[in-house]
């Protein structure tokens, strides 16, 4: 177990390299500088420039960047006058991964017991019309769910808020009013898959011999799908969470853009339109970082649902 | 006696032998959804190759004083005397049903270029990957894995902003290559940019999963009595090992190819895709978007023909899918 953890995290450090690396390269060869916007005259651009090192050549810059990195210092913001980028993302990245866990926890909710529901009743008028609906759910992209959502039930029948961002501190209604239209638009589409994949595993388990052995010792027809094939079926929707996990936090970025949510999102698209070199790479390493976390504590949990994994070699 | 109460015997059902292909047009065509799908999508490609034949007015004729027209609506402008607005018309008094048939375009050459990149690409390095002896394998399939750490719709948009910005720079301080790539985009209404980015990263999910068929496959009889008879590496993968695996690629592919769609309507959502003032259904919700109060319907046909569009798709590659496989085979 602890071999696969230190692997995995050995693992980050050519994505590291990579994903800077390629990053850096890209937003330095972009046209136009972050002070370019301004009215400023170039010898103050220049003078700018020179403060924050960005006359120098594009490899030096790299370095500079890793050797503050490793201090865990991500620099200024450019577009903010140099207060630090961390003041910016660290907010952004509490109030995307709130939206993100809502939207999973809705995924969740809905996805497994309709997927079991289907899988259950496999033919019924009740696994052809969850199948349709998911299909329908992985059709519907947030572009268009979002919009129909805000305009049925914040703009026609004022139930919620159409758009922005409250906080917790704010109450709990304001805040949960706020959260459930982004949460569902972007859990929608992670939802249906999972009931897909709920049910094809599902059905896969159920035909296996140890289920009819539950059912010829007589157990009640509750506690073999609960206990013997729910457990197992269960092991491929928990490797999907590492995937859905980045599809929450890529997503999110359509839907924070849609909702107008001060989420990372939003910061990566703005930085990267002002030429905010040091804004954008410490978006790109959460990013990263994040992918790679979600992943390796997937690998953990399945080892924990299925002792089989991880035991043998 | 018993011997009137045995049943006859009932000689074998014998039909002409199908192939697979045959098998599965026939099992897909007795589906009525599968049947309407595809006349959908074929409705869809055939508009898209011709959208100037089927689109009542240009994408860029304005009318301002048929803004926001509901659906229904005729125009006042004079020069459009008793021209109907069937779908409405947008902020700029644009006609909803010519942008949406002009946006038809782009969605099909994306779901078109998208597909045909991701496969050959995808196909083509999952087979040699998988092929390959271990050492080669392990490289290619952890470069893989590297740009897959990179979230895609992050790169995707760093790739998009990095080539939009390239077009607006002045020609003479571009090389040849990127003036090609320069002209090529203008050309296409800055469609050719959202090609180059969707296929930079949509062939990794078919590498890998071409990968796992041709380990799977490669170490089966079939393919050691190819090598016993002499067949080079060449021909075991396109002859023996390519047939087996590719059904398995193309309902994969066309399960992919609503992701293709969506992202190019988001790149042109958020005003990345396709260059204004040429029609994409994504920057067409855009569009809509801004008036979603008071005209509802400039977002709701572009978002519907998206959500039908990508429906389609996942429709037909689902049945695709579950006619191949052989469980369901003559059922």
């Amino acid at each position: 177990m602890l071999r696969v953890i230190i692997r995995r995290l050995l693992w980050f450090i050519p994505v590291f390299f990579v994903v800077t690396g390629l990053t850096f390269v890209t937003m330095h060869a972009l046209p136009g500088g972050p002070f370019d916007s301004d009215k400023t005259p170039p010898a103050l651009i220049q003078q700018m420039e020179e403060v924050f090192g960005l006359n120098r050549p594009v490899q030096e810059q790299y370095l500079i960047w890793l050797s503050n990195v490793a201090q865990l210092k991500f620099g200024p913001s450019l577009s903010a006058r140099g207060k630090p980028v961390e003041s910016f993302l660290l907010p952004g990245l509490a109030v995307s991964a709130q939206l993100g866990l809502f939207a999973l926890l809705f995924a969740l909710a809905v996805g497994v017991p309709a997927g079991i529901a289907a899988a259950m009743h496999r033919g019924s008028w009740r696994d052809r019309s969850a199948t349709l609906v998911a299909i329908i759910g992985v059709s519907v992209p947030a572009i268009v769910l979002g919009p129909v959502l805000q305009y049925i039930f914040a703009l026609r029948l004022g139930w919620l808020p159409v758009a922005q961002w409250e906080s917790l501190s704010e109450g709990p209604i304001p805040y949960l009013s706020h959260i459930i239209l982004p949460a569902v638009t972007l859990g929608a589409g992670l939802s249906a898959i999972i009931a897909r994949l709920t049910r094809a595993s599902m059905l896969s388990v159920l035909g296996e011999d140890y289920i009819r052995t539950a059912h010829a010792k007589g157990l009640a027809r509750r506690t073999v799908t609960v206990r013997h094939a729910l457990r197992n079926a269960l092991i491929p929707v928990v490797t999907y969470l590492g995937p859905l996990a980045a599809a929450v936090l890529t997503g999110s970025l359509v839907v924070e853009q849609i909702f107008a949510i001060p989420g990372m999102g939003r910061y990566f698209v703005s930085s990267i339109s002002a030429r905010d070199y040091p804004m954008v790479m410490a978006v790109v390493v959460l990013y990263a970082l994040i992918i790679v976390g979600v992943n390796l504590v997937v690998d953990i949990l399945y080892t924990v649902i299925d002792p089989r994994i991880g035991h043998g070699n | 006696m018993a011997t009137s109460t045995q049943p006859a015997i009932t000689p074998l059902a014998i039909r002409a032998p199908r192939s697979l292909l045959q098998d599965v047009l026939a099992r897909l065509l007795k589906d009525p959804v599968v049947v309407l799908c595809v006349l959908y999508l074929t409705v869809l490609v055939v508009v898209a190759i011709n959208p100037a034949a089927f689109a009542p007015l240009s994408y860029e004729t304005t009318s301002f004083p048929d803004k926001l027209a509901p659906p229904g609506a005729y125009a006042t402008s004079e020069k459009l005397e008793g021209f109907r607005y069937i779908f409405g018309a947008d902020r700029l008094g644009r006609d909803i049903l010519s942008r949406l048939i002009y946006g038809t375009r782009v969605s099909m050459a994306v779901a078109l270029l998208g597909a045909s990149i991701s496969f050959l690409i995808g196909v083509t390095y999952g087979l040699v990957a998988g092929y390959s002896r271990a050492r080669i394998d392990n490289v290619m399939m952890r470069i893989v894995d590297i740009i897959y750490a990179y979230p895609t719709l992050i790169l995707i948009i760093l790739l998009q902003v990095f080539l939009t910005s390239l077009a607006q720079q002045p020609a003479e301080n571009l090389n040849t290559v990127q003036n090609l790539l320069v002209t090529l985009d203008l050309r296409s209404g800055g469609l050719f940019f959202v090609f180059v980015a969707i296929g930079a990263v949509s062939w990794l999910n078919m590498a890998r999963l071409t990968r796992g068929q041709t380990l799977h496959y490669r170490e089966q009889e079939f393919v050691q009595a190819a090598h016993l008879v002499g067949a080079n590496d060449r021909r075991i993968m396109g002859r023996h090992l390519l047939p087996n695996i590719i059904g398995t690629c193309i309902v994969a592919e066309t399960l992919a190819i609503p992701a293709y769609i969506y992202t190019e309507a988001f790149l042109s959502f958020i005003g990345l895709g396709v260059q204004p003032p040429l029609p994409s259904w994504g920057s067409m919700i855009a569009d809509g978007y801004g008036a979603l109060r008071s005209a509802p319907h400039v977002i709701f046909f572009p978002a519907l023909a998206l959500s039908l569009t990508m429906l389609a798709f996942n429709f037909l590659g689902d049945a695709i899918r579950d006619a191949m496989d052989p469980k369901l085979r003559n059922r």
